[in-house]
C-alpha cells in the first residue's frame, strides 16, 4: 500500500518568556492509505502539538519548526502557506480540533458552517457546495432541517457530528481528531465512535485519532504511537503495543488502564511527566522509569522493530 | 428565523419604553418620507435659500393655530389682491380717453373682508408699470365704515415697490387728517396699518382701545397717463400675524418646510454616523486584538494620542479651511469620533473573543484574517453594540446642531440647527418668537427622546446582565 502520510525529524518548539517548549521533538512516523494511527500519552506531552505541526496549523510564538512531511507524495515543508492552504490544507488532510464543542461559530448557522471550507477555497459554487452540506450531514446521521440551526440549538453530540462533517465536506484523505469524544457522555461516545468507524468503511479514509483513553483507541487503531514528553517513545502495530509494549512507558501506561476479564488492579505511573521547558537529559522517561539504568543519562536509541514499528529505549539496544 | 425575530419583537414591544421611542422614530421618518417625497432635497434647498418665493409670506407669523386658543383671532396668512389676477373682489378697467390729447384711464378696484380682531402686520404694495409717458397713479383706501383714506399719490415710470407699513409721509398726513377730525393726537406711535384699518373715533387715540374694523374694505387705484398705451398692474399685499402649522422666520419662511426637511436631515447625519463610528471603531478594535504585537500596538498608541486632541477646537479649525456640505461634516465628525473609549472597549472584547475556539477552528480550516474578523469577532460583540448605536445616535444630532449654531456646518442645508442659529441671531428669544426657536428645539428634544427610549429597552433585551427573564 501507498503511504499516505510520512514524517521524519519533525521539531516543533514554542517560544515562551521561560524558554524553549519543545513541545515535538524529533518525532518521525509513518501511515498507510485506509489505516488508523492512535497518538496516545498523558496530557501536556505534545500530541496536540504534533497534529498541529502536520496541519501547519501554529500559534504565533514558534521558535522552531522544521522536519519533512510528505502527504500524499508531496513535500509539503516545501509549500508556501498559501499553496499550503490551496493544496493541501482540507483538501488532502482536514483536522477536528480537541475543543470540537466550541469550534462552531455561534452566530451563523450549520450550513453556512459547513459551505465555508469549500467557498474559502472556491472548489464549487454555493449551490453545488449546499448539495454536498446535504449529503455530508446525512452521512453524519443528522436530520437535513437542522442545517438551517444555529450551533446553540444542537446538542454536545450533534455538535460533534458538525464537526466530523466539516472535516469530512472537501473528501480529504486524513482525517485528524484531537480527542474527539473527550467531552461527550458514554453513550454519545459510543455513537460517534460507530460513526467514525462507518465512514472510514465507506470513505476509505486515514484517521488520525488522538486521545488519552486507551480503552477507544485500541477500538479503531492500526497502528499505535505512544508519545511521551514529545518525544513518540514507541511506534508500531496495535497488536503489539496494546498486547505487548515493549517501552517501560507503554507498559505502565497500559497498566493503569482497567480491564474487564481480569483480576488486576490498575497501576499509575508514579512522578508527573516532566516540563518541556527544560526536559531531562538522555531518556526523558527516565527519572519515572522502573528499568532505569545509568546508560539511560544518555539520548536512547531509536530501535527499529521488524514489524515496521521502532521503540526508543536502552532496554533494546542491540537486541535486534 | 423569522420566528426568532418575531420572538424577539414580541419582547420589545412588551416595553412601554419601546413602543413610545418607535412612534416618535417612525414620525420623523414619516416626516422624512413626506418632504423626500413632496420637496426634492436641492428643490428645497433653492427654494429654502430664496428670497422671491416667500415674499406673499408674513413675518415672524405664529402658528394658525394659535387663534384656537387665543380670544382675539389674529389675521391669517396673506390677503394678496392681484389685479393680473381674475378673482373676485378684483376688478380692472382701461378706458382710452381724448381730451385734445390722446390718453388713458386705468381704474383698479380691490374689494376684500377683514374678518380679525388684530391688525395686520404689514403692507406692500407692488406697481408693474408699462408705459413711455408717466403714469399719475392714485391709491384710495375706503374703509368698510366709508372713511376715505388717501394712501398714495405719484407719478410712475416703471415698476415699483411700495411698503405701506413704515411709510412717514403717508402716517403724518393720516395724523394730520385726524387732529383735524378728532381735536387730539393719538398716545401711541401709529403705524399704516392701524392708520388703514382702525375706526377712526375716540378709540384711536389710546392704543388700549384702537380696533380693526371688521368688513368690507375696497381699495381704489386711479392711474391717468398720456400715453393711450400704458398699462398698470397693482399687487396688494396684507400680511397676516399667524401662518402655518409652525409659523414663519425673519426670512418669512415657512417654518414647517425647514422642520420637515431638518427630519431627514437629522435622521440621516445621527444614524450614520453612529453607525459608520461604531462599525469603523469595531473592525479597528477587532484588526488590534486580532494581529496583536505591532498592529495593536500602533492602533492602540494611534487612539491614545487622537483620544486626547479636544475635538470642537480641531473641527472648528478644519471648518475654517475647507467649505463643509452636510456629508463633509460627516465624515469629519466620523473621522475624529472613531477613536476614543470605544476602541478600547471592543478590544478589551476582542481579546477575549480572539482566544475562543471556535476561532482557532476557522483559522483551522483555512479562514483568513479578513473573513475571522469580519464574520467570526465582529458579530459576536453586535447584540452588546446595538444598543450603543441606537443611544447615540441623538447625541450625533445634538452635535450636527451644535455645530451649526457654532457657524460650523453647511450653509446650504437645512436642519434644525440651522434654524436655531437664524432664530438665535435673529434674537427670536430677545424679542420673544418663541416659535421659531421652540419648533427646531422641540424636534430635536423628542428624536432624542425616541432614540433614548429604544436604546435603553434595546439594553435591556440584549444585554445580558440587565435581561429581564
Amino acid at each position: 500500500m501507498a503511504k499516505i502520510l510520512e514524517v521524519r525529524n519533525l521539531y516543533l518548539y514554542f517560544r515562551t518568556l521561560r524558554g524553549n517548549v519543545k513541545a515535538v521533538d524529533d518525532v518521525s512516523l509513518d501511515l498507510e492509505r485506509g489505516e488508523t494511527l492512535a497518538i496516545i500519552g498523558e496530557s501536556g506531552c505534545g500530541k496536540t502539538s504534533l497534529a498541529r505541526a502536520i496541519m501547519r496549523y501554529l500559534p504565533r510564538n514558534v521558535a522552531l519548526y522544521k522536519g519533512t512531511i510528505v502527504i500524499d507524495g508531496i513535500d509539503v515543508m516545501k509549500l508556501s502557506n498559501r499553496e499550503f492552504d490551496e493544496k493541501i490544507r482540507w483538501v488532502k488532510i482536514s483536522y477536528v480540533s480537541q475543543a470540537a464543542l466550541n469550534s462552531l461559530n455561534p452566530v451563523i448557522k450549520t450550513l453556512d458552517h459547513l459551505i465555508e471550507p469549500i467557498l474559502l477555497r472556491k472548489l464549487a459554487t454555493r449551490e453545488e457546495a449546499v448539495e454536498k452540506a446535504r449529503e455530508i450531514v446525512k452521512l453524519v446521521g443528522i436530520p437535513e432541517d437542522f442545517l438551517y440551526r444555529y450551533p446553540f440549538e444542537l446538542s454536545g453530540g450533534m455538535k460533534q457530528r458538525i464537526v466530523i462533517a466539516l472535516s469530512l465536506i472537501t473528501h480529504p484523505d486524513i482525517v485528524i481528531l484531537d480527542e474527539p469524544t473527550s467531552a461527550l457522555d458514554v453513550m454519545t461516545q459510543a455513537n460517534i465512535m460507530n460513526l467514525l468507524k462507518k465512514l472510514k468503511k465507506e470513505l476509505k479514509l486515514t484517521y488520525i485519532f488522538i486521545t488519552h483513553d486507551i480503552g477507544i483507541s485500541s477500538e479503531l487503531a492500526d497502528k499505535v504511537a505512544v508519545m511521551y514528553a514529545g518525544k513518540i517513545v514507541e511506534f508500531g502495530p496495535s497488536e503489539q503495543v496494546y498486547v505487548e509494549p515493549l517501552h517501560p512507558y507503554s507498559r505502565a501506561l497500559l497498566n493503569s488502564v482497567p480491564r474487564l476479564h481480569e483480576e488486576k488492579i490498575p497501576t499509575f505511573v508514579s512522578g508527573a511527566p516532566p516540563s518541556l521547558l527544560n526536559p531531562p537529559k538522555g531518556c526523558r522517561f527516565r527519572p519515572r522509569c522502573p528499568n532505569a539504568m545509568p546508560m539511560c543519562e544518555k539520548e536512547p536509541p531509536i530501535v527499529k522493530l521488524e514489524n515496521g514499528g521502532y521503540v526508543q529505549c536502552w532496554l533494546y539496544a542491540g537486541k535486534t | 428565523m423569522p420566528g426568532r425575530y418575531r420572538e424577539l419583537l414580541s419582547t420589545l414591544f412588551r416595553f412601554k419604553s419601546f413602543v413610545v421611542g418607535l412612534c416618535l422614530i417612525l414620525l420623523f421618518v414619516g416626516f422624512s418620507a413626506y418632504a423626500i417625497v413632496t420637496i426634492p432635497y436641492y428643490e428645497a434647498i433653492r427654494m429654502w435659500n430664496s428670497i422671491e418665493y416667500w415674499q406673499d409670506y408674513p413675518k415672524l407669523a405664529l402658528p394658525e393655530w394659535i387663534n384656537s386658543f387665543s380670544p382675539k383671532k389674529l389675521p391669517v396668512g396673506t390677503i394678496i389682491l392681484d389685479s393680473r389676477m381674475q378673482e373676485l373682489g378684483i376688478s380692472k378697467s382701461v378706458q382710452q380717453i381724448e381730451y385734445g390729447g390722446k390718453g388713458v384711464v386705468i381704474n383698479i378696484k380691490f374689494v376684500f373682508n377683514y374678518e380679525y380682531d388684530v391688525f395686520p402686520s404689514e403692507l406692500a404694495m407692488w406697481f408693474f408699470v408699462n408705459t413711455t409717458q408717466p403714469l399719475l397713479v392714485q391709491v384710495v383706501w375706503i374703509k368698510p365704515d366709508g372713511t376715505e383714506v388717501p394712501v398714495y399719490a405719484d407719478k410712475l415710470g416703471s415698476y415699483k415697490y411700495y411698503r405701506i407699513t413704515g411709510d412717514s409721509k403717508f402716517l403724518s398726513s393720516f395724523e394730520r387728517e385726524l387732529v383735524k377730525k378728532l381735536g387730539a393726537k393719538p398716545n401711541y406711535a401709529m403705524t399704516s396699518e392701524i392708520a388703514l384699518f382702525a375706526k377712526e373715533d375716540e378709540s384711536i387715540l389710546s392704543k388700549e382701545t384702537v380696533y380693526p374694523i371688521k368688513g368690507r374694505y375696497r381699495v381704489e387705484i386711479r392711474a391717468t397717463s398720456q400715453d393711450p398705451n400704458a398699462d398698470l398692474d397693482v399687487k396688494l399685499n396684507i400680511y397676516g400675524k399667524v401662518y402655518g402649522l409652525v409659523g414663519t422666520d425673519r426670512n418669512r419662511r415657512d417654518l414647517w418646510i425647514g422642520i420637515l426637511w431638518g427630519a431627514p436631515l437629522a435622521l440621516s447625519f445621527g444614524v450614520l454616523a453612529s453607525v459608520m463610528t461604531a462599525f469603523l471603531q469595531m473592525i479597528i478594535a477587532a484588526t488590534a486584538a486580532w494581529y496583536g504585537k505591532w498592529m495593536d500596538y500602533l492602533i492602540s498608541r494611534l487612539n491614545e494620542i487622537v483620544m486626547v486632541i479636544p475635538f470642537l477646537p480641531l473641527l472648528i479649525m478644519i471648518s475654517y479651511f475647507y467649505k463643509f456640505s452636510i456629508w463633509t461634516l460627516l465624515f469629519v465628525v466620523v473621522v475624529l469620533s472613531i477613536f476614543g473609549a470605544g476602541i478600547k472597549t471592543y478590544r478589551a472584547m476582542f481579546l477575549q473573543i480572539r482566544e475562543m475556539s471556535y476561532i482557532e477552528a476557522a483559522q483551522a480550516y483555512g479562514a483568513s484574517n479578513a473573513r475571522i474578523i469580519i464574520r467570526y469577532m465582529v458579530p459576536r460583540v453586535l447584540p452588546t453594540i446595538i444598543p450603543n448605536i441606537v443611544l447615540s445616535v441623538p447625541s450625533f444630532v445634538f452635535l450636527e446642531a451644535a455645530l451649526a449654531i457654532l457657524g460650523v456646518g453647511d450653509p446650504q442645508a437645512i436642519t434644525w440647527g440651522k434654524i436655531l442659529d437664524e432664530a438665535y441671531s435673529g434674537g427670536a428669544l430677545y424679542w420673544g418668537y418663541y416659535h421659531w426657536i421652540l419648533a427646531p428645539s422641540l424636534c430635536l428634544v423628542l428624536i432624542s427622546i425616541g432614540f433614548a427610549l429604544m436604546g435603553f429597552t434595546l439594553d435591556r433585551v440584549f444585554n445580558p446582565r440587565l435581561r429581564e427573564r
